[in-house]
């Protein structure tokens, strides 16, 4: 299947800004479910709200635009009660950690068979610029004209220690490492997280004197290293891209078939 | 004796009923004092293959069964007041997107954490106006375990034929009281099944294009058809738009579906009312002590009768309004400051003559409560 048979032309042109990272997003995903030769029936997509949430319209899957913050919530409802069903549930910062950071952790730590994307540009960009819980320290955000004094969270820190048994990280530079890194996580039986560090040109970029979105992404590349490098070791400050932790734990809907036949043998 | 004969709280009535239905997914977060019901659900639903879930939170409780309920589902949550308030943003979004759902409140006092083990009314206002926007609202409750179990049926019905969540107003005295529930055969109380459209695979389906009687027969997801929920204003294809006349035509869609069948959802009982001169108004447990109140004076030859309210929203002004057009006096017997009996002023020719008879202490309603009242709008003192 063509990667534009995934999309649902009539609902085009997208939203997004000119040089916004989440189209590369978008593609890639596509690229990563294309390899995986999925029906498109048997693919759900749920978001929440913000720009990188609006990617769900665009995709010609069953796909749940929900309310800030929660789509994790409604996508464990959604895959508990069709465990056949993939779920993808692509998130921003700011709603995946700061609004929905509780849900987040508890997705986490259920290890439910779904594919958390959380794009990271660091910044509310559909309300206009606003800091991010991933913002970072002494950054500019319409609402930190002072610089920012809130430290941000690591995803992929977070991840690994709430107890998701995938969690990666890549950028919108890598993009041949994002659509791998996402189809691992969507074959993946257990919750997946991919932190997708993504350029947001108009507000996180303009702000921060980042220049325009090919000057971000190949900031993206220079302040990046694969997992382990050497360069690590040389630069701490370098942040690592890849996959972290890739490990089998038992999944949550099969956890529950376990509660079901105790419970209908009589047993407690 | 038959062994669907039980002696069980009104939250396990609830829990039953819901199950009679064909409830097959549960989420919630424990609150007192409906905890029983997610309970009881934990160790029924698994044993007839169904699911419960309990999440970190009340929102996120009321957001899962809105995800199970997608794929075809029938779902329910059960909370109290600081949980329902938590859910308000979530109860909207299943009114945007019709998304067929069963929320349980079981009322204690408030505002705030308020008084969890005690029983108030006080969340009527909320149930009607809690989430943002205009929007209607269906909720009922009931004042015994028999009544329960039937409303409880019905809220479901409800749902599935509307396509909207319902709010089940209980009250912590019936939640919490035990008495007998007798549980209906199957096929005694008919259910009402999602409708599902017809339309084959492959055809561009509409999933949010009303028939006529504005009923919506939706594909579930994981089906044949897909397409977008959204908790924006969409289109027939439930993509987001800002059209004028979309928004305003899907408004109106939401509200009238609900509205205009007011009277089909319109659920009351009826005691000693043909002849009744002073009409009590009450609903829940505090119905109990006015029912009490309206046999004791009826055995003395006063003509005082009871209209037992079951659903409250949309609120029942033809009923209300019909019945209550011979009587001298109408006093509304509830436990918050008033707010049916403001409904009931707002249905009535003259509201001079609707009184309340309220207690907002935490503490049931007594029939002694109710009979000073009556004596003080009777002009007869305490």
């Amino acid at each position: 299947m063509a990667i534009r048979d995934f999309l649902r032309e009539r609902f085009f042109p997208h939203m997004w800004c000119p040089g916004c990272g989440h189209g590369i997003v978008l593609n890639n995903m596509l690229r990563a479910i294309q390899t995986l030769g999925m029906s498109k029936n048997e693919i759900a997509m749920v978001s929440g709200i913000g720009c990188s949430s609006r990617i769900s319209g665009y995709v010609d899957f069953h796909t749940l635009h929900t309310i800030h913050g929660r789509a994790l919530a409604f996508a464990t409802g959604l895959k508990m009660s069709m465990p056949e069903l993939n779920v993808i549930v692509p998130m921003g910062d700011g709603d995946a950690l700061s609004i929905g950071g509780n849900h987040f952790i508890h997705a986490c730590r259920r290890n439910i068979a779904m594919t958390a994307l959380v794009m990271n540009n660091r910044i509310y960009g559909m309300t206009g610029g606003q800091f991010s819980p991933l913002s970072g320290y002494g950054t500019l955000a319409t609402t930190a004209p002072y610089t920012n004094i809130d430290h941000g969270f690591d995803v992929v820190d977070l991840a690994i220690s709430a107890g998701a048994t995938f969690v990666a990280r890549t950028t919108t530079y890598h993009a041949k490492q994002m659509a791998d890194i996402i189809r691992e996580a969507i074959i993946h039986d257990g919750f997946s997280v991919v932190e997708i560090m993504t350029q947001c040109p108009t507000y996180f970029g303009r702000k921060n004197k980042l220049g325009d979105a090919s000057n971000m992404m190949e900031w993206m590349k220079d302040i990046t290293t694969p997992v382990g490098s050497k360069a690590k070791e040389e630069n701490p400050d370098l942040i690592e891209r890849g996959i972290f932790v890739q490990k089998e734990l038992p999944e949550y809907c099969s956890e529950y078939n376990k509660v079901i036949e105790r419970a209908m043998k009589g047993r407690s | 004796m038959n062994n669907q004969v039980k002696f069980v709280q009104g939250n396990e009535a609830c829990a039953e009923g819901a199950l009679y239905a064909g409830l097959d997914f549960f989420a919630g977060y424990p609150i007192t004092p409906s905890t029983e019901i997610a309970e009881r659900m934990s160790i029924q639903l698994p044993k007839i293959g169904g699911k419960y879930l309990q999440m970190e939170d009340e929102i996120a409780s009321l957001a899962a069964i809105i995800g199970a309920s997608l794929t075809g589902h029938k779902v329910m949550t059960a909370t109290s007041g600081p949980g329902f308030s938590l859910m308000q943003e979530a109860l909207g979004f299943a009114v945007m997107a019709e998304i067929p759902c069963v929320i349980v409140n079981v009322q204690r006092g408030g505002p705030s954490t308020g008084n969890p083990t005690h029983v108030s009314q006080g969340d009527v206002n909320q149930a009607r106006w809690g989430t943002h926007g205009d929007h209607a609202i269906v909720a009922l409750t009931a004042s015994n375990h028999q009544d329960v179990f039937r409303v409880t049926v019905e809220a479901f019905n409800i749902a599935e034929t509307y396509r909207t969540p319902v709010v089940l107003l209980f009250d912590e005295v019936v939640g919490h009281m035990r008495e007998k529930l007798t549980i209906p055969e199957p096929g005694e109380i008919p259910l009402v099944e999602r409708l599902k459209t017809s339309v084959r695979g492959g055809v561009d389906y509409h999933p949010y294009l009303p028939r006529e009687d504005g009923r919506l027969p939706m594909s579930d997801f994981g089906g044949v058809h897909r397409y977008n929920v959204t908790g924006l204003f969409h289109d027939m294809w439930g993509f987001p738009t800002d059209n004028p006349k979309i928004v305003q035509g899907l408004l109106r869609h939401l509200v009238d579906k609900i509205e205009n069948n007011s009277h089909k959802i319109a659920m009351y009982k009826e005691y000693y009312m043909e002849d009744a001169r002073r009409i009590l108004i009450s609903y829940g447990s505090a119905a109990r002590s006015a029912l009490h109140v309206v046999e004791n004076r009826r055995s003395r030859g006063e003509r005082l009768g009871l209209l037992e309210l079951q659903t409250l929203w949309p609120f029942p002004y033809n009923v209300v309004k019909e019945r209550c057009s011979g009587a001298r006096s109408v006093t509304v017997v509830e436990m918050n400051k008033g707010q049916i009996a403001d409904q009931v002023k707002a249905a009535v020719d003259d509201p001079g003559k609707v009184f309340l008879a309220n207690r907002v202490d935490g503490v049931l309603i007594t029939p002694t409560d109710i009979r000073n009242f009556l004596r003080v709008i009777q002009g007869r003192g305490i």
